[in-house]
């Protein structure tokens, strides 16, 4: 049971941690809805879309920031991937995630995808990370064989 | 030898051992065992295929990894040395000697962020080769160090067999009810996700706010139940530990990562799956040790920012637990886990053993120490209904995992619940549900089938339902545009206005993203706990997470439980009309007499035996037996002492014959001869559960045969071996109530007003 919560604070409190408590007034959706305007008040007498109850990336930073500080820098890198993330739509973002498995793509149809991550997305991180693994499938044999 | 051969053998009367052919038909050797084979990767911790720790860098980059150059790494080397090995602390950490690592680990005056900021400099073989050199008892001390979150917790599955969503509903709600952290469901037919995951969803937030839940299925799948908002995380992110395997795995590390980011970016927790055994089982192992392969997934694991991992083997753990050391290698990988700063799942999910003693003593491992998630998943549902192919501990263990934690004052993450409680939070769920269904259109959940989830134990107990229309709904659901508001709504309209703002507050919570951080998981009241602000601070006795205060209370409150104070009603009474007290007792005169010296509570504090034996139909059975002899007996009271050989004792001194029989109160009965020690005797029958009246005559009849100088048969009692267990806290009871009459005073001449029926 978790019912309680334990004495005594990490040792590397994070001020800013969790965003909810510190950061209720400025949070918002990643439609931009204001976390406070997300209430069941607003819910039950407006239209709310799921983008109402989408992390932004702006948060998705400021969560980032708080597991580089707590020592954590690959989640912090993970966290900064997908904050580029948020802006590729949900049928896009499960494609992109398809051509990456192994033997779907060609070296250039990935630099195509880093080219329009950085284009059209300005994720320039998760783009990078797409040119190094399309280097890593060619040397390994887990680009798309034309044969099969 | 198997259990058809011993038992043929002893069918045919050969002259095999008897005890044997029994151990053979016992549950663990219903098992599968087999010697290490290193080249098919059947070796747990240790093969001679592993490689050697090493690391070389080279301008900021890693050249060699364990023996290998930078041109030989595979995809997996790529990965790991490129992004999960910190080469600033590298140099440092390969030069530090695993031994002297492996003793940090136990030395309660090494802090955690010690050991990690090393470790997360550590090659894969020098991971290994640092908790090679610890026992068991030694890697629990590591794990409850290591552990990311101080508070401990638990997983839940919650799945049936018939996909009825009335029952996932009620056991999810029982399930967040008995305090688990996260639930997870999966499906046996793929297309009721959807509707599977609403039910967990809703069944949990009806009962608990804050219950992390997810459905597993395909990946692409998974991440698209995600969006639509029905889960909030995912841990089925499998990797594996060799190139050739993770590829069959139908994805690479790269991939893996990216998937990790879309869920983070709508918001999603995950944690990826690892464990021992995968390889060998996909016949990819590449003649290494399982503990290496899973070093390496749990480096991949950390380079791709993966805030944590279930393993501990999951669904390959019969395969380590057939070979020599395979239940301290999963410890071992719970161990490196929680080194690498990941949350750690820690298996004790799939079914492992058949012998609940071999499960019991694997799961103490875990327990004691506490992981993030002691299980991942305890199957909250019973062993039919398991859509994992059957858990490890289920429903039926419930009660037995609670009083282990209230045995051992150790939190397994599991609160005890009263019957009334869970069935009303069952029947709530499962009405909310049938709300939701109504007011989106869905195959109608009819009272009959809500009252039967309520009082359900497995899908038997649940009417059918029409699986090929609920399917089809789940289809229109997941293409459909209705999302989390719409089930808001239709929880309010509806009057579950708790379980409405539950569910909201989890698309709020979603917004926040708290709980994307390591280990992160919510305390009541939607409180985050993690790695952030919830870090495990163990330095030794007194620190780190205890189990004390309202947790503890609530913990122990078993439902079983009751009030001491009560115990011995049955046994208190109006006192003996027909038995009174003359004077003090002397020494008898005739050679005829036996002494019945009873305690100082019999037949007035206390007016039954601990059988419930009447102690006035006691006095007369032994008086009766000696009559039986043409011998008269004497009652006297004996003050000083409530011990029953002090009371055989004391009646010996004052008996003619120097023959008595000393009687406690709860029915405890000696016969002591004068001049013995009081400690010696000649018949003593401590099974006092087991005495009847018929056996109490045969003592008094015995006493006399003694006094005549006889040398009877002594007097046969039956064994019971749980009588003990099952009364010792009324015999405790019994006792101290006659102690609270001691009173220091001779013993006492009783008169007993009966008439022997001989």
């Amino acid at each position: 049971m978790t019912d309680e919560r334990s004495e005594g604070q990490g040792t590397t409190p994070n001020g800013d941690y969790p965003l909810y408590a510190n950061g209720d007034d400025t949070l918002a959706a990643a439609s931009g809805r204001p976390l406070r305007d997300l209430s069941l008040q607003k819910t039950l007498s407006e239209d709310i879309s799921s983008e109402d109850y989408s992390i932004s990336a702006e948060t998705l930073r400021a969560q980032a920031e708080i597991a580089r500080d707590a020592g954590y820098p690959q989640l912090a890198q993970n966290l900064e991937r997908a904050s580029e993330l948020t802006a590729v739509p949900n049928e896009t973002l499960l494609e992109m995630y398809e051509m990456l498995r192994p033997g779907r793509c060609s070296f250039e149809e990935y630099q195509a995808l880093a080219e329009r991550l950085r284009d059209e997305f300005s994720a320039a991180a998760t783009a990078a990370f797409v040119e190094e693994a399309a280097a890593v499938y060619q040397e390994r044999g887990l680009l798309r064989r034309e044969l099969e | 030898m198997t259990t058809t051969a011993a038992a043929d053998r002893s069918v045919n009367g050969n002259a095999g051992s008897r005890r044997f052919s029994i151990l053979a038909g016992r549950d663990i050797n219903r098992e599968t065992y087999v010697e290490e084979w290193a080249e098919a990767g059947l070796t747990v911790a240790d093969s001679p295929y592993d490689p050697q720790p090493s690391l070389r860098i080279v301008d900021g980059e890693v050249v060699e990894m364990d023996g290998k150059d930078r041109a030989d790494f595979d995809a997996l080397d790529r990965f790991i040395a490129d992004h999960a090995i910190d080469l600033a602390v590298a140099e440092e950490a390969m030069a530090t000697p695993s031994h002297q690592m492996a003793r940090m680990l136990v030395d309660i005056n090494v802090p955690q962020p010690t050991i990690r900021r090393l470790a997360d400099g550590c090659t894969p073989a020098k991971l290994c080769e640092i908790v090679r050199h610890m026992n068991v008892l030694e890697m629990m001390m590591g794990l409850g160090k290591m552990r990311v979150r101080k508070t401990p917790a638990n997983q839940a599955h919650v799945t049936n067999w018939r996909e009825n969503p009335a029952l996932l509903a009620a056991d999810a709600a029982e399930a967040a009810l008995r305090g688990f952290a996260e639930i997870e469901t999966t499906v046996r037919v793929a297309r009721a996700a959807p509707l599977n995951a609403l039910a967990i969803l809703v069944g949990s937030q009806t009962s608990r706010g804050g219950v992390l839940t997810q459905c597993a299925v395909e990946e692409a799948f998974g991440l698209r139940l995600g969006i639509k908002g029905l889960t909030s995380y995912a841990e089925t992110l499998s990797v594996y530990g060799s190139e050739r395997s993770f590829v069959d795995g139908d994805d690479t590390p790269w991939s893996k990562a990216f998937l990790a980011s879309a869920y983070a970016s709508r918001g999603i927790k995950i944690r990826f799956t690892s464990g021992t055994g995968s390889e060998a089982l996909m016949g990819y192992a590449e003649r290494c040790s399982m503990l290496y392969l899973e070093a390496r997934c749990l480096l991949i694991t950390k380079g791709a920012g993966s805030q944590g991992v279930q393993n501990g083997s999951i669904s390959c753990i019969a395969l380590p637990e057939a070979l020599p050391g395979g239940v301290r290698g999963v410890l071992a990988e719970n161990l490196l886990a929680s080194m690498l700063g990941l949350e750690c799942a820690s298996g004790n999910d799939a079914l492992a053993s058949h012998s609940a003693l071999r499960k019991t003593a694997k799961l103490m491992l875990q327990m004691i120490p506490g992981t993030d998630f002691i299980c991942s998943g305890y199957s909250a549902i019973p062993k039919q209904d398991n859509m994992f192919g059957g858990g490890n501990f289920d429903a039926e263990d419930f009660d037995d995992w609670t009083v282990i934690q209230r045995d051992m004052q150790v939190n397994g993450g599991i609160r005890p619940v009263r019957e009334e409680e869970a069935v009303a939070a069952r029947r709530q769920a499962a009405q909310a549900l049938q709300a939701i269904y109504a007011e989106l259109d869905f195959p109608p959940i009819g009272d009959e089938e809500v009252e039967a989830a309520a009082l359900a134990h497995s899908s038997e107990d649940m009417p059918e339902r029409d699986m090929v229309a609920d399917l089809a709904a789940a289809d229109r659901f997941l293409e459909g545009t209705a999302n989390l508001s719409d089930v808001v709504r239709a929880l309010h309209r509806s009057g579950f206005e708790q379980a409405a703002a539950n569910l909201l507050e989890m698309g709020r919570q979603r917004v926040a993203g708290d709980y994307l951080q390591p280990s992160a998981i919510f305390a009541d009241g939607f409180n985050v706990i993690s790695a952030i602000n919830d870090n495990n601070d163990y330095t030794g006795p007194g620190t780190g997470y205890r189990l004390e205060g309202e947790t503890w209370d609530a913990l122990q409150r078993i439902p079983q439980q009751k009030s001491p104070r009560d115990f011995i009603d049955a046994q208190v009474g109006e006192p003996l009309p027909n038995l009174a007290e003359i004077s003090t007792a002397k020494v008898g005169a005739s050679a005829n007499e036996i002494v019945v010296a009873v305690g100082p509570a019999y037949g007035t504090s206390l007016v039954k035996t601990i059988g419930e034996l009447d102690h006035e139909e006691v006095l007369e059975a032994l008086l009766t037996g000696v009559a039986e002899e043409e011998f008269y007996g004497r009652v006297v009271r004996v003050y000083h002492s409530a011990d029953c050989a002090a009371i055989g004792h004391a009646g010996a001194r004052l008996s003619g014959s120097g023959i008595a029989v000393g009687l406690q109160s709860r029915g405890t009965t000696v016969i002591q001869k004068r001049g013995l020690a009081p400690l010696n005797n000649l018949e003593l029958f401590p099974q006092s559960p087991s005495l009847t009246l018929e056996i109490y005559q045969a003592i008094g009849r015995n006493a006399a045969r003694y006094a005549k100088g006889l040398s009877p048969l002594p007097v046969g009692v039956k064994v019971d071996n749980g009588a003990r267990l099952r009364l010792i806290v009324k015999t405790a009871l019994l006792h101290r109530r006659e102690i609270e009459d001691i009173e220091e005073k001779a013993p006492q001449e009783l008169y007993f007003r009966w008439e022997p029926d001989v």
